[in-house]
């Protein structure tokens, strides 16, 4: 026997993993509904490196170091870069890895969705998200809702959408700007915000502070907010999007603050990202999205847990 | 010092001058926003539960716990004294501090006294301790409401259904997580 096991019982955890096996089906099943939508609509699949030199500077996503750089936290620079070369239509179903990141609904290891359409903006994203979820649920069998925790979710749209700014008016003690000045943007959101967002039917929260979005870009006629959504569905987090900032020098300075934001918090540099920053004078206007596939399984499979959706936990290695 | 991303279940750090275990963690974050540890927290002495939420950044003291093994000598209605077997020095627990625990505690018993700093504020007893009977009325066989098993009285005055064969003045085992009987000691 491996010296390792010895202190384990031989085959222990294989009654999980049995357990398991109606969820893992599942996942299968939406992964490929997913690529058959991104197909059908002309998507172009895309597979870029998981282990990268520079990640993109953002104060609060940290990179796994690794010989030779980082394991990448989104794919995002590449399928920038891809835009910049004039790919039009581009999707890519890859695991990222975000340091620290282990709850009930964040394993360091997941599986994100991201597609990037040019010619377009975050609104047309949210379209795709609807039009993409009814997909999956039509491909499930599932009809027009689904039961999450108890709850049904109505899948028919138009889907509730708010602006950051209404929801905390309607759900937050202090205003958005109290919250931006005193530090308290996220905590109020997690505790105050998210919980009473509509569990009956998916949520866009959009326009964000021009702040808290590191490569969007700001919304016409208002340089305060950036035309940034996440989608809420069932409680969960599953999507954010953006129009794509492309203004390079505006790139500069933002990815010089967030590291800026890094230095002061006491983590890890990264080297400056310099062949996308090259390309990105090149990107035609294009709105891009990132989408956690493990969540949208937990909906499907009705599982409060990310660790029912998946093979293993880090923890069951 | 502990940093956020050491905050889990059972962690004991202290805050306010007291020790807090926790109870509940739960870790939350925006995709792009600040990780948040949320925690519920039992001070651990006087048991009161507390809520907190935490952000990577924070910074924590360890609680200053420290496990002695001790002696029990005597108590006097509700104050209970131990001594240190390695210095003497002698430690007081209320009959609150003591709680269950008080139906095993029988002279020169051996146990582990939990100290914040300098002040005594929980037992440990054995998982098993050895009891004397003092009393036993004699089992009616056939006594169908009973079952198999009779009521005795141990040395502390707790009292605990035995086996029939369970006699005054007969040593036996108890689980002190259960208070149940195990077995008789063989002399």
């Amino acid at each position: 026997m491996l010296a390792g096991l010895k202190n384990s019982h031989p085959g222990a955890g294989l009654p999980r993993l049995v357990a398991k096996e109606s969820n893992l089906r599942l996942r299968a099943t939406i992964i490929q509904a997913l690529r058959r939508f991104f197909i059908e609509r002309g998507y172009l699949e895309i597979e870029t490196p998981n282990l990268i030199p520079s990640p993109a500077p953002e104060s609060h996503i940290d990179a796994v170091g690794t010989a030779g750089g980082f394991l990448h936290t989104s794919p995002e620079l590449c399928m920038k870069r891809l835009l910049s070369a004039g790919y039009s239509r581009i999707f890519q179903i890859c695991k990222c890895f975000r340091g620290g990141e282990r709850g009930k609904h964040h394993l360091p290891e997941f599986t994100l969705l991201e597609w990037y359409r040019s010619g377009s903006n975050y609104m047309d994203l949210m379209e795709d998200c609807e039009d993409m979820i009814r997909f999956v649920a039509r491909e499930l069998g599932c009809g027009d809702s689904i039961e999450y925790t108890g709850r049904t979710i109505d899948l028919r749209g138009p889907w509730n959408r708010i602006t950051v700014k209404e929801a905390f008016m309607m759900y937050s003690p202090i205003s958005l700007e109290e919250a931006l000045e005193s530090d308290r943007f996220d905590e109020i959101m997690v505790l105050e915000v998210e919980p009473r967002l509509s569990l009956s039917m998916p949520t866009f929260l959009y326009d964000y502070p021009a702040s808290l979005a590191a490569l969007a870009r700001l919304k016409q006629g208002n340089p305060f907010l950036a035309e940034r959504f996440e989608l809420y569905m069932g409680g969960l987090e599953l999507a954010n999007a953006f129009s794509e900032l492309t203004d390079v020098d505006e790139q500069g300075r933002r990815f010089r603050r967030e590291e800026e934001k890094r230095m002061r918090m006491g983590k890890t540099a990264y080297p400056f990202p310099g062949r996308f920053m090259e390309d990105l004078g090149k990107m035609p206007e294009a709105a891009g999205i990132a989408f956690g596939v493990d969540r949208l399984v937990m909906l499907f499979a009705d599982k409060d847990t990310i660790d029912d959706v998946v093979s293993f936990t880090p923890e069951e290695l | 010092m502990y940093n956020a991303a050491d905050l889990k279940k059972g962690l004991k750090i202290q805050f306010d001058g007291e020790p807090y275990i926790i109870i509940d963690f739960q870790f939350s974050k925006p995709g792009k926003g600040q990780s948040l540890y949320r925690c519920k927290l039992k001070n651990m002495i006087n048991d009161t539960i507390v809520d907190r939420t935490y952000r990577s950044g924070d910074t924590f003291e360890p609680a200053n716990l420290e496990e002695r093994k001790m002696q029990y000598l005597y108590n006097q209605e509700d104050e209970f004294f131990f001594m240190d077997l390695d210095n003497y020095e002698q430690s007081m627990l209320t009959g609150e501090q003591i709680g269950e625990a008080k139906n095993y505690l029988t002279d020169n018993r051996e146990v582990n006294i939990l100290f914040f700093g300098k002040r005594p504020i929980g037992i440990t007893l054995p998982n098993f301790v050895d009891m004397t009977v003092t009393r036993a009325d004699p089992w009616v066989k056939g006594d169908s409401a009973t079952g198999d098993s009779k009521p005795v009285t141990v040395e502390t005055g707790y009292s605990l259904r035995v086996p029939p064969f369970i006699e005054e003045g007969t040593k036996i085992t108890i689980d002190t997580r259960t208070g149940q009987y195990v077995s008789r000691v063989k002399e």
